[in-house]
């Protein structure tokens, strides 16, 4: 029993000192920058020059330590919203974000209603 | 009952619509206009030559600067090539050109042969300092003032308007 507990301890704390030690993966920001000169393509599928050019970029800004999120930031900054993917959430895309979970809400108001009506 | 479904209903038909509208009416031509009215981000880039390097304290000093990506193998930069030249004879602009993942004796024939409009001139062999200013394609052009502030971002060749619109600002 006290072994199976000072197992568990040890495979405990080392996932938190994984998760410290978690670097930024840089095809998963490649995954989620669009191509700007490319039909419907993200950075990690494209060959073309401008891909190349962003990902010598994304290879700097995780060199000097930046975050995956600053560096989303970066992007945007530069390019606007329209080169991440995944939006940021700010108040221009808020109602995105909101939205389904407003319809959500109301759906399942509506829902719950319409059946106890019915029963 | 029938009401609210009626009215939610009519909600989500005015909501598609509304999406629709936005949709076809906007301007689909992706830009970089977000860039405009802010500020030059740091930069150093190397001059042409391997000789010194520019930074943002080289834009400083001048009252307006326009920044012009181009390369020789760019088509569209020979088409914008006369209207440089014309800027260049202006007073008041310094014209700081990038040239941009291009080989040097391609880009040293392309001047000698159409002309050298440019004040500075400094290369980008990589690419990389031209994702600081938001740079996606060439020729693209970037009119800066005093203030280090973007006052202007022409993406494509710059036209006799775009021409006349610098003058107008400067002067």
């Amino acid at each position: 029993m006290k072994l199976n507990l000072f197992i568990f301890i040890i495979i405990f704390f080392s996932e938190f000192s994984f998760a410290k030690e978690k670097t930024v993966d840089p095809n998963q920001i490649h995954k989620n920058l669009r191509c700007l000169v490319c039909q419907g393509q993200s950075i990690s599928d494209s060959n073309s020059d401008f891909a190349q050019t962003i990902k010598l970029v994304v290879e700097d800004l995780i060199d000097e330590g930046k975050t995956e999120e600053e560096i989303y930031s970066f992007m945007s900054d530069k390019y606007g919203d329209w080169i991440v993917f995944k939006p940021q959430f700010n108040i221009q895309n808020s109602l995105l974000w909101i939205l389904p979970y407003i319809v959500l809400i109301f759906g399942g108001f509506f829902i719950f209603s319409f059946l106890k009506k019915r029963q | 009952m029938q009401k609210i479904i009626k009215i939610i209903i009519l909600f989500i038909f005015l909501f598609v619509i509304g999406i629709f509208y936005i949709s076809l009416t906007r301007d689909t031509n992706y830009n970089t206009s977000n860039l405009i009215n802010k500020e030059t981000p740091e930069f150093k880039i190397i001059s042409f030559d391997n000789s010194n390097s520019y930074t943002r304290d080289d834009i400083k000093k001048n009252n307006y600067t326009l920044i012009n990506f181009w390369a020789s193998w760019c088509a569209p930069c020979k088409i914008e090539h006369p209207i440089l030249m014309r800027l260049s004879q202006t007073k008041n602009l310094v014209i700081l050109g990038i040239n941009f993942k291009d080989k040097e004796s391609q880009a040293k024939s392309f001047l000698s042969e159409l002309g050298n409009p440019y004040d500075l001139l400094a290369k980008d062999k990589n690419g990389k300092q031209s994702v600081r200013f938001g740079v996606y394609g060439i020729p693209e052009s970037i009119l800066i003032n005093k203030d280090l502030m973007i006052i202007q971002k022409f993406v494509g060749p710059l036209s006799f308007e775009d021409y006349n619109n610098i003058i107008k600002i400067i002067e």
